[in-house]
């Protein structure tokens, strides 16, 4: 298979059959927590196609130039995470300067990205799967995708479930489970789509 | 053997100082400028973010005034010393605010009433209330499971007797029991009102008779007693309008079945022989 039809390959596979969200299961707090809205859904899937993008650019860049030469491989999780936190800080101040709505909307979500083991993920798989600087930014990129399309869509549902009749001790959060698990086996549907 | 251990300290160290230093920048580059006044008014707030303001936390209530959409008043908890402190700030002056604290408006403790059935579930007035209407037989009583002690933040209701009481010098008037007693028999009393009917209940004289000493018949006795019209007799209960009230207790002292309260000890002399 050539070059292009390889990173379609990994972007298809990290966005609908190995979903971060409903696969993997990484990333389940902002998951559950953003997923009010729509709009706000969107903003948070934006900041964290942001930060994962140039998370694994970053930890591409750390692994092979610092880590690895100097034998340091074992610093691995700590330093992805030094990476991805001061990431965070900077989406951070510029989300609050650009757009101070969004900024409260995704309010204590946005630090907690700091902690989103998605974004951890996405940077661990890409070393352990040895792509190349192209294959890391295209499998970065994918997995935020699919976060932000279960986001999405999960927002979407919500905001149905809202105004539809639901039975008394399944209101809130119970229901919203229910939605988030069913999702998952919906996505399993994909699992035949690359062999 | 040194090197082993210096290399991931150097390299860990240098990268977080890189990060550290591109942060330093970047807050420089990204600044906002937030109102200062939104800051100095966040200070000489309570900061328990109790909420009973209707803003999220001390934060929204201080950028609500900052912004001019909330009054210089509305923090209940902090009274009227914190309203002059924002006015202050504000350069707005503080009009005088007549202190409320919550009182729970029934006496009908252990003694006084009676139980219809012995309640042995969780210790919670709401899910104890949710058991036809609760153990006492009074459905307009004090359930003492001590709902409204778990949810006062600042520690001012303890139970007596089966019955919740309210300390007058610690409450702050932030309504937050009000809100959760499920039989909605705690109001907020103005602090210089010395005279309450300690009863709820809309039930009929016949009923009250037989399970609570201390309820209220709608005799209306007060209500002839008193000469400034204070006082009034609705849905089987009477109840004093504290505009009107001077506090003379002369309805305390011909009531009955002793429901209404009064401080009788700080009656003001010239009210004390006014009954006869």
């Amino acid at each position: 298979m050539d070059y292009a039809g390889k990173l379609f390959l990994i972007l298809l596979s990290t966005v609908l059959v190995n979903n971060f969200v409903l696969s993997r299961f990484l990333g389940i707090c902002p998951f559950l927590g953003v997923s009010k809205k729509v709009s706000t859904a969107m903003g948070m899937g934006a900041a964290v196609i942001f930060v994962m993008t140039l998370a694994s650019l970053f930890t591409y860049i750390i692994q092979y130039a610092i880590l690895e030469p100097l034998n340091l491989e074992y610093l691995q999780t700590i330093a992805f995470i030094l990476v991805i936190a001061a990431l965070v800080q900077f989406v951070e101040m510029v989300i609050q300067k650009m757009s101070p709505t969004l900024y409260q909307a995704l309010g204590v979500y946005l630090p907690l990205i700091t902690t989103n083991c998605a974004v951890l993920g996405v940077a661990i798989i890409n070393i352990r799967e040895n792509y190349d600087l192209l294959q890391t930014l295209v499998n970065g990129a994918g997995a935020a995708l699919g976060f932000t399309l279960a986001l999405v869509l999960m927002a979407g549902i919500r905001e149905r479930l809202e105004l539809s009749d639901i039975p008394e001790p399944l209101k809130g959060f119970p229901i919203t489970l229910i939605t988030a698990g069913l999702m998952s086996v919906a996505f399993l549907g994909f699992q035949g789509l690359i062999n | 053997m040194l090197i082993d251990i210096l290399m991931p300290v150097l390299s860990l160290g240098g990268m977080s100082l890189l990060f550290g230093a591109g942060l330093a920048f970047a807050s420089q580059k990204f600044a906002i400028g937030t109102d200062p006044k939104e800051e100095q008014i966040r200070q000489v707030l309570p900061g328990v973010n109790c909420g009973a303001c209707g803003y999220p936390g001390c934060d929204g209530f201080a950028a609500a005034v900052a912004a001019g959409q909330a009054p210089i008043t509305g923090c209940t908890v902090g009274g009227s010393s914190v309203a002059q402190d924002i006015g202050l700030i504000m350069g707005l002056e503080a009009e005088e605010t007549q202190r409320k604290v919550a009182k729970v408006l029934c006496a009908g403790d252990c003694d006084k009433a009676t139980n219809k059935y012995h309640y042995d579930g969780i210790e919670d007035c709401v899910a104890a209330s949710m058991l036809a209407d609760g153990p006492k037989e009074c459905s307009f009583g004090c359930l003492g499971l001590g709902t409204c002690v778990r949810a006062c933040p600042f520690d001012a209701i303890y139970i007596d007797k089966g019955i919740a009481v309210v300390d007058e010098e610690k409450c702050t008037g932030c309504e937050i029991c009000v809100a959760v007693c499920p039989k909605n028999i705690i109001e907020m009393i103005p602090v210089s009102s010395q005279v309450q009917v300690m009863c709820k209940s809309e039930d009929k004289g016949r009923d009250v008779r037989k399970y609570c000493t201390v309820g209220c018949i709608a005799c209306k006795i007060c209500e002839r007693a008193c000469e400034y019209d204070a006082i009034k007799v609705e849905n089987n209960v009477a109840r004093i309008d504290y505009d009107k009230c001077v506090n003379c207790m002369v309805c305390a002292e011909k009531c009955p079945t002793k429901s209404i309260y009064a401080d009788f000890e700080n009656r003001r002399p010239e009210f004390v022989g006014m009954s006869n």
